[in-house]
């Protein structure tokens, strides 16, 4: 586990806002040379503190109008079942993330659909017929933000 | 408004964001310059919103990651402003979603360790107003995560 400064907390707060900074405009914000900058985003990125990069897209003016998270329960559970519908789950293009979790489901899905019909479309003929999917609920995201974390 | 090259160019930059242009244009088959055009084409109309780092929260030491469903106390007129504005000043507070569903609200928290998470959710979410019942789904795995939309 790494520990990080005044500087890298500011320095992660203003990538995960916008990765396409560079160490230069960086280091000149926050009183540090380019190279300096550099070794500290580095550092962070061998850390594995900073995972990687996200393209933000407007998922609406590219024709993706609905987002529902999904809450799946297994009909059997065994090693296999499990298996077999991790695989097939992640293979469907329109399911963005996948997540085994503990509680009332046991996995939580989000799918990105263009309308309600074309959820339902993906609903129908790529979910419910995953190996050993039982009862689902869906819900319809209306709004969602992302916040900065205890950084 | 959109045409096949640009969907293409999309994949790729959705796919490795860190791509340069010269890397970019040669795998969509275009000029550095045009697709250096069509970049800013997308950029301008609102298209691509930007990039950002993803922190991964476990190598800073958080490890547990619960996902908290709520429904609020709809009889309350402010129930969902008054509840939103509470849950973002906890810093612990990852994503907030709002759906139309079942479920009202959504919030994803982070903490070091179980007694951790126990201290936010005596202190910090229990004490949220407007809640008329909390379900939870501990997050044990994350199986599919770029949130990539299927171009």
């Amino acid at each position: 586990m790494m520990d990080l400064d005044e500087i890298d907390r500011q320095v992660l707060r203003a990538l995960a806002q916008d990765a396409s900074q560079s160490a230069g405009a960086l280091g000149r914000r926050f009183g540090l040379s380019q190279p300096a900058m550099w070794r500290r985003i580095r550092r962070l990125q061998d850390a594995g503190v900073i995972r990687g990069r996200r393209l933000r897209l407007d998922a609406e003016k590219l024709g993706f109008g609905v987002t529902v998270f999904l809450g799946v329960k297994l009909a059997r559970k065994g090693q296999l079942q499990l298996d077999d519908f991790e695989r097939a789950v992640s293979a469907i293009p329109e399911v963005q993330t996948v997540e085994h979790v503990l509680g009332l489901y046991d996995y939580r899905l989000r799918v990105v659909a263009r309308d309600l019909a074309d959820f339902e479309r993906v609903l129908r003929r790529r979910i419910m017929t995953l190996p050993g999917a039982g009862e689902v609920e869906a819900n319809v995201l209306l709004s969602e933000e992302r916040r900065p974390g205890p950084i | 408004m959109l045409d096949d090259l640009d969907r293409r160019l999309l994949r790729h930059l959705q796919a490795d964001p860190s791509l340069s242009t010269a890397d970019l244009a040669d795998r969509c088959g275009l000029s550095a310059a045009s697709c250096w055009r069509r970049i800013e084409k997308l950029e301008s109309a609102g298209v691509i919103l930007g990039q950002q780092a993803v922190i991964d929260w476990a190598a800073l030491g958080y490890s547990v990651e619960v996902s908290l469903r709520f429904t609020l106390d709809k009889t309350q007129p402010r129930a969902f402003d008054e509840f939103l504005a509470a849950a973002r000043a906890v810093p612990e507070v990852l994503e907030i979603q709002t759906f139309l569903g079942r479920v009202d609200v959504r919030l994803s928290v982070i903490a070091r360790d179980m007694g951790h998470y126990q201290q936010i959710y005596r202190d910090r979410i229990l004490t949220l107003p407007h809640i008329a019942d909390i379900e939870a789904l501990m997050q044990i795995a994350h199986l599919k995560r770029d949130e990539a939309l299927p171009l």
